[in-house]
């Protein structure tokens, strides 16, 4: 399985890389109608697609290799989310409604005059990033800090998961918390000088999310297959007799989730330019469910299955929801159930089945010759 | 006092008055023991003794209510979480073999032998020709040089509890606690286990709980009765299987 699986990640790393060169070619070289036009609109969709496979790799880190069934990795994906949108707020500067060179339109409309003090900085790109990597990092170094050492486990830890994704999403609801309340942030204009509106922008948008999948990628996989990655799978199978090793659990699982909460982060942070909006719907624990459900479909424990689940379920509920929305949670939640008592390896693992049985049918005839 | 206090100083492990209660249950009813450096013990006693708690107040998954335990005269376990008392060197073999079932035999040895255990240490930790050297003399010490790339989860029952004695080997520890290692194996996998262990007191201090007699007989070493939380005999086999009370407790229920 494991050398099967390594196959899986090249290619999977190979179709990634391949993507993030030709889609912005086939979408910027080809006119209008070309055979091998990409429209823009699935450059956009796409890109939304890895983002949330980017998130899925960093769940599949914690709960694949260390049993964290984490059900708030989407706070983490939104708060990446917000840094980067608190950033295009402040380059709207005086394109915005209300024209302020300062102040973003929201503010201007509550009646505030100057700018809170979370705002300042983000008009710098650099600054913006270390955040996005910093309040989720840090937020999760607390919450693990405390969890892990209180030694909660199991649903008991799912359960504190979805508390700490729902407090987030009722704060980001208030209008006096800062972040645009039930608005969010939107009305983007440009990143870094760029139009957000340019297919080349959007291209290359698609392309780095790209990167940025397979970059998770490879530096999960570093980490599984490092001795600490087998230290990782251990505590998820015997806890104590860890400790009885005397290893310290709780510092082997913080750093898997911060790790993991910052990949969460750095697709949450690509996501907003290309979707063109932060809302604290984003922290909705439905949400964070789902990208469950994503890496339960694509295999867990094997993170190239959690990107393809990620990308296959989306995609499907894309379809879905267009053609038959009423149905969409209801067909998520079958397969959900399917996966569970069917399929308990997921895509991966059904892949595996099928190569392994061609493997076996070549020796049978190997054989018979 | 001050005897006592030199019993706490020369013993590598020290037992004073440990009481634990489980939701009213008295399972350690003051239980006291001295381990010299070196000693290999055996402990013996029916079940719900308090055998496998008296292991878990000293590795530390169990805080006693009363009472000393000290390690190496020194070391309080009592104010110490169980990774901190496993630096110390104090190894544990569970009566349930628990090995790491998703990992081949290898690594299970990889992971308990003694190397850093932080974070950092562990990212950066590279395979070498010592350590693979280190494994494959403990495979052969434990009798499965041939089991080294299978999957500890495919083992048979005895032989999952020879791995688990060679990642105690790996750990190298001051200190072996082992509890009922041959419970579940056949006669010769028993003389065999006698066999390790016997080797393995020659350079460790070693706790042994089980309740197979001939196997305690074939180990040749003190022996202690534990009844109801606390300790009824001490001495050689023959003579604590030659103290009435001892019989009463075993042949009496
Ligand atoms: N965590 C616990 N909670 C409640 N009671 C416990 C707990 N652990 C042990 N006990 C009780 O304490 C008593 C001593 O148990 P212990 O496991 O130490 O016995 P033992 O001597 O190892 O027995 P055996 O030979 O069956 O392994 C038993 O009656 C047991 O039911
Ligand atoms: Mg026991």
């Amino acid at each position: 399985m494991s050398r099967q699986l390594d196959f899986a990640g090249w290619i999977f790393v190979a179709v990634m890389a391949l993507a993030a060169v030709l889609v912005p070619l086939a979408t910027l070289g080809t006119p209008d109608g070309a055979a091998l036009h990409v429209p823009t609109y699935l450059v956009q969709l796409f890109g939304k697609y890895l983002c949330y496979a980017i998130l899925a790799v960093a769940l599949d880190l914690v709960w694949g290799y260390c049993g964290i069934l984490s059900l708030g990795h989407g706070a983490f994906f939104a708060l990446g989310g917000y840094a980067m949108g608190m950033y295009l707020m402040r380059q709207i500067g005086t394109r915005g409604v209300y024209a302020n060179p300062v102040l973003p339109d929201f503010m201007v409309f509550l009646n505030w005059h100057s700018l809170p003090v979370a705002w300042w900085g983000f008009n710098w790109f650099a600054y913006a990033m270390l955040m996005m990597v910093l309040v989720p990092g840090l937020l999760a170094l607390a919450f693990g800090w405390f969890a892990f050492r209180s030694r909660v486990t199991g649903v008991y830890l799912s359960i504190i998961t979805q508390a700490m994704t729902f407090a987030l999403y009722k704060e980001f609801f208030r209008n006096d918390f800062g972040f645009g309340g039930n608005n969010g942030l939107t009305d983007f204009k440009d990143i870094l000088g760029f139009s957000l509106q340019s297919d080349a922008v959007k291209a290359g948008l698609f392309s780095i999310s790209a990167v940025a999948l397979i970059a998770s990628y490879l530096i999960s996989r570093a980490i599984v297959r490092s001795k600490y990655g087998k230290a990782l799978i251990a505590v998820r199978d015997s806890e104590s007799r860890m400790r009885f090793l005397g290893y310290r659990v709780e510092n082997i699982k913080l750093f898997a989730f911060v790790v993991s909460a910052i990949m969460a982060a750095v697709g949450g942070a690509l996501y907003v330019p290309q979707v063109g909006i932060i809302n604290p719907s984003e922290f909705a624990p439905g949400n964070s469910i789902e990208v469950a459900i994503w890496v339960a479909v694509g295999g867990r424990g094997t993170l190239v299955g959690a990107a393809i689940g990620a990308i296959a379920v989306n995609f499907a509920k894309t379809y879905f929801t267009g053609a038959l929305p009423e149905y969409w949670l209801f067909a998520l939640g079958l397969l959900f159930v399917c996966v569970t008592l069917f399929f308990p390896l997921g895509i991966m693992g059904v892949l595996s089945r099928i190569r392994f049985r061609r493997k076996r049918s070549e020796v049978a005839t190997g054989t018979a010759t | 006092m001050s005897e006592e206090n030199a019993k706490l100083t020369s013993s590598l492990l020290y037992l004073d008055n440990v009481q634990v209660t489980f939701d009213g249950y008295r399972a350690l009813r003051g239980l006291s023991l001295a381990l010299a450096p070196g000693e290999m013990r055996a402990i013996i006693g029916p079940n719900g003794a308090g055998k496998t708690t008296m292991m878990d107040v000293i590795t530390g998954k169990t805080r006693p209510d009363v009472g000393d335990v000290y390690f190496e005269g020194r070391h309080d376990l009592t104010r110490m979480d169980e990774a901190e008392i496993a630096t110390l060197g104090v190894g544990r073999k569970f009566q349930k073999p628990t090995v790491f079932e998703n990992h081949s035999v290898n690594d299970n040895i990889l992971l308990a032998a003694r190397a850093p255990r932080t974070v950092r240490a562990t990212l950066a930790a590279k395979g070498s020709a010592e350590i693979t050297q280190n494994i494959t003399r403990i495979l052969e010490r434990i009798r499965l040089t041939d089991m080294r790339e299978r999957q500890a989860g495919s083992l048979s029952h005895g032989q999952k509890q020879w791995l688990e004695i060679g990642m105690l080997l790996a750990q190298d520890p001051k200190l072996l606690l082992v509890d009922e290692p041959v419970a579940g194996m056949t006669d010769s996998e028993t003389a065999a286990t006698a066999t390790m262990l016997k080797e393995i007191a020659k350079e460790h201090s070693v706790v042994v709980v089980e309740h197979d007699m001939a196997f305690v007989r074939d180990l040749d070493v003190k022996v202690t009765v534990l009844h109801e939380g606390a300790v009824l005999a001490e001495g050689t086999l023959d003579q604590v299987s030659a103290d009435e009370r001892v019989v009463e407790v075993y042949l009496g229920r």
